[in-house]
């Protein structure tokens, strides 16, 4: 691939596209429809509606362009070698995206707690107990419980883990040509994520029923649920990729040297897993 | 329907797209960085409005115009606008405009892609403004949106959350276009270590939006679910703190200055060689130099918290950071210099606004190395010296190198000559009135003038007088520049193929207005440094 690019002296520049300003429509009403959701208004509703709706329209007429330009053989080795560094950098903002998260759960762990519980706060905190989980302090008025380490969230972690051999499966099979072991393998990993999914639908309801932990439930709460869902929602869009990449292969799509699509998918989830690892060890764990 | 017909008539050959069409889906490298260049024009003379707000009810002690609540937005989104809707676009459209043809790629790696970043802007703007009609108006926490005040207020306050997402897609996509561009089609023989600083400059400005936007996002996401879903990320009551918002937020923060400080190196790095008809001085050195001010931009967020109060050791590793930013800074100045030592120099109006650049940048730089000074700064922090150090970095920086940009790429771009003698009156003009603006705003400082006030201490009313003076005559001039543009767009006198005979660069060996789809074919290329073009051959175009 790197000899084609190097010899390569066009580039496929598309044609003038009506799918970027729908998207800008998109988030548009999604921005106004959300900043009146959030305060209660009921025209809030509908802008998230309307949002939601053209976004998809927008990313079916997207993508379906790019997958058509793509089997059109449009995108040779310099093109591919764009997608590549492209979604390279993409998955870097992601990583300082979470990297925000994290930051706020450590400081508040290793500083803000140890602060508030030091000497200098009884005044104004005398029962203050800065132990994590954060059970006691003003703005915290349920009690409620932490999460089990070991119960689901150690089943997810096997469960995200045999998703990324699974993964692995079908690249190799991508690779060698083995298109049995590539939809099967990408099929696995498309029911490990949906398994997940499920695990941590049930673990929400677990934490909000029985557990009584909630997003008002301090700086324990917080980042419990905003690093564990926003890897959530990691995972479904990773899964929802994956699913269009198995599609696409039970189409016949893609062949032992063109398939970038897939191997962006598979990134992608490797990089989903690797948070989760992460969030199992700081999240959960310690 | 029009497009599928396009689709269908395949991308062989297409001609250039006609009306309205032609912007909305465009993906064309020059359209998109034309209405890059429109818009945050559009959006300077918006924040330029707030800005005149705020010097009218300065212009006296007691309250004139405004009631304290209004004057707080009008700061806020002065800043906001300025920072988000005119700098970071200019420089984006500046890169998408010239990069292709400096580096000799076809255009923007994704094209496509190019266009929704672009498209995502007016939205975001939109929200920005609309925010001022909605109850509560709009946010007024100052352009640093800090914790508690931004826990706090109203609706504004979440549009401007919803904005920020908005526009950090945007810049993640474009920064991710302009690097994939530079690393993947630089023509054979643009080696990277031979490439204009300009393209190194976007790249590594592009590397720091990658890096900090998602964290901006992160970070007003938070104070999002702490105003509406229960959280305390800022709120001590449930073990939080509002001191790490400050962490976060100037995390991307100083980052961010950089981000509107690096592409105006790189422009002053193509313009002082080409009119002092000379190499760029030590361009490894600038390349190295740029590079280290992207890595240090990291490690000094916390110089903007001398005052919120952090241990010794802290202070002073922060401090020290920060003053060795100043030794890479100081190598591009005097590298700038010692380009034009002894070079035979003329000024044209791109010239001297690059001239104005340095000098008064290094003004703006010395201002923020006094800063530095953890023990100095607890005395300036928040004060107009503050203010006074950072619109000489970005009025005087950033906005004046992006003139220079334009005046020097106006005939490549359009094919016709500005007229000299009205960019030489907005460059005199501009120097004179901006200094008169805001070098009193220093004194203003030291005396212990604080920022972000509708109304202050009668002692301050001279200087404060003379500083709204200097901004309404710095805007008026502004319309200056706008004439000269709209006129020489339709009137000015045909541009010849090289109209500086210096610029030796790949841009100026093309024919002039550059042809619409320039560069269809890669060009063969031999070049040196700073992309000086040795030799061309091939590299087809087309209108
Ligand atoms: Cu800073």
């Amino acid at each position: 691939m790197t000899v084609m690019s190097r010899s390569q002296t066009h580039y496929f520049v598309p044609d003038p596209s009506r799918w970027p300003v729908v998207g800008a429509v998109a988030l548009f009403c999604l921005g106004l429809g959300a900043a009146f959701a959030v305060n209660g208004m009921p025209a809030g509703r509908w802008g998230l509606l309307a949002g939601a709706l053209i976004l998809l329209y927008m990313l079916l007429g997207w993508f379906g362009d790019v997958i058509r330009e793509s089997l059109r053989g449009n995108y040779q080795g310099k093109e591919d070698l764009s997608f590549r560094w492209g979604m390279g950098w993409f998955i870097f903002s992601e990583v300082m995206f979470f990297a925000a998260f994290f930051g706020a759960l450590f400081w508040v762990r290793v500083v803000s707690l140890p602060t508030l519980g030091s000497a200098d706060y009884k005044l104004l905190y005398p029962d203050f107990d800065a132990a994590w989980p954060l059970a006691t302090g003003p703005g915290i008025t349920d009690v409620y419980s932490a999460m089990e380490a070991l119960g689901l969230p150690a089943i997810n972690t096997l469960v995200l883990l045999t998703s990324g051999a699974t993964v692995t499966l079908a690249h190799w099979g991508m690779l060698s040509g083995d298109r049995f072991q590539l939809k099967w393998g990408l099929l696995a990993t498309v029911c490990l994520g949906v398994l997940f999914l499920t695990l941590q639908v049930h673990e929400y309801r677990h934490a909000i029923s029985e557990l009584n932990l909630t997003l008002a439930s301090g700086a324990y709460g917080m980042t419990f649920y905003l690093l564990t869902g926003f890897h959530g929602l990691h995972v479904l869009l990773g899964t929802i990729i994956l699913a269009v990449v198995w599609l696409r292969v039970m189409r016949g799509h893609f062949d032992e040297r063109h398939h970038f699509a897939f191997e962006a998918a598979s990134w992608y989830w490797h990089f989903v897993d690797v948070v989760w690892l992460l969030l199992f060890v700081f999240v959960y764990w310690l | 329907m029009a497009m599928t017909d396009i689709a269908q008539a395949g991308h062989g050959h297409h001609g250039k797209p006609q009306g309205l069409a032609r912007w909305l889906f465009a993906t064309n490298h020059k359209d998109i960085g034309s209405l890059y260049l429109w818009f945050s024009f559009c959006m300077f003379l918006s924040g330029g409005v707030l800005a005149l707000c705020i010097r009218a009810e300065l212009f006296r002690p007691g309250l004139q115009f405004f009631q304290p609540e209004l004057f707080n937005q009008f700061t806020t989104l002065h800043g906001l606008i300025m920072v988000f809707g005119a700098i970071m676009p200019a420089f984006t459209g500046m890169a998408n405009w010239m990069l292709p043809l400096m580096i000799g790629a076809p255009d923007m790696a994704f094209a496509r892609m190019n266009n929704w970043s672009f498209w995502l802007l007016p939205p975001a703007a939109a929200l920005l403004m609309l925010s001022f009609i909605v109850p509560g108006g709009a946010a007024a926490a100052g352009w640093t949106l800090y914790a508690p005040l931004s826990t706090q207020m109203g609706m504004g306050m979440d549009m401007t959350i919803f904005a920020i997402h908005i526009m950090g897609l945007s810049s993640i996509m474009g920064s991710i276009n302009i690097i994939v561009t530079i690393l993947n089609l630089r023509a054979p023989g643009m080696s990277l270590m031979k490439m204009p600083m300009f393209a190194w400059a976007s790249l590594i400005t592009a590397f720091l939006i990658i890096a900090v936007m998602p964290v901006l996002a992160g970070v007003v996401t938070m104070v999002l679910t702490d105003r509406h879903f229960g959280t305390h990320f800022f709120n001590a009551a449930g073990g939080g703190d509002p001191i790490l918002y400050q962490h976060i937020f100037w995390f991307f923060g100083h980052p961010e200055v950089y981000i509107m400080a690096l592409p105006a190196f790189g422009i002053v790095s193509q313009v002082i060689p080409a009119f002092a008809r000379k190499p760029l001085f030590g361009y490894a050195s600038m390349v190295y130099a740029t590079s280290s001010i992207g890595v240090l931009s990291f490690m000094v967020w916390a110089h903007h918290m001398f005052v919120t109060g952090m241990p010794a050791a802290a202070q002073l590793f922060f401090m020290y950071a920060t003053m060795l930013i100043a030794v890479p800074t100081g190598v591009k100045v005097f590298n700038w210099i010692a380009t034009m030592w002894e070079g035979s120099m003329s000024f044209e109006t791109p010239m001297l606004f690059a001239v104005g650049f340095i000098l008064l940048f290094t003004i703006g730089g010395l201002s923020g190395v006094t800063l530095s000074v953890a023990a100095v700064d607890v005395q300036l922090h928040g004060s107009y010296y503050v203010v006074a150090h950072f619109h000489y970095v970005l009025v005087a920086g950033a906005l004046f190198s992006l003139f220079a940009a334009i005046y020097y790429w106006f005939p490549k771009m359009t094919g016709r000559l500005y007229s000299e003698r009205l960019g030489k009156l907005h460059f005199w003009w501009s120097l004179l009135w901006f200094n008169v603006t805001f070098f009193p705003m220093h004194f203003l400082g030291l005396a212990g003038m604080p920022r972000r006030i509708p109304d202050y201490a009668l002692q301050f009313t001279e200087f404060n007088q003379i500083a709204s003076v200097g901004a309404f005559m710095f805007g008026l001039g502004q319309l200056i520049f706008l004439f000269n543009m709209l006129r020489s767009l339709r009137h000015g006198a045909p541009a010849p193929q090289l109209p500086w005979d210096g610029a030796n660069t790949l841009e100026w060996r093309i024919p002039t207005p550059a042809p619409y789809h320039s560069f269809v074919e890669a060009p063969q290329l031999e070049v040196k440094e700073n992309g000086v073009v040795v030799r061309l051959s091939g590299g087809r175009h087309e209108e």
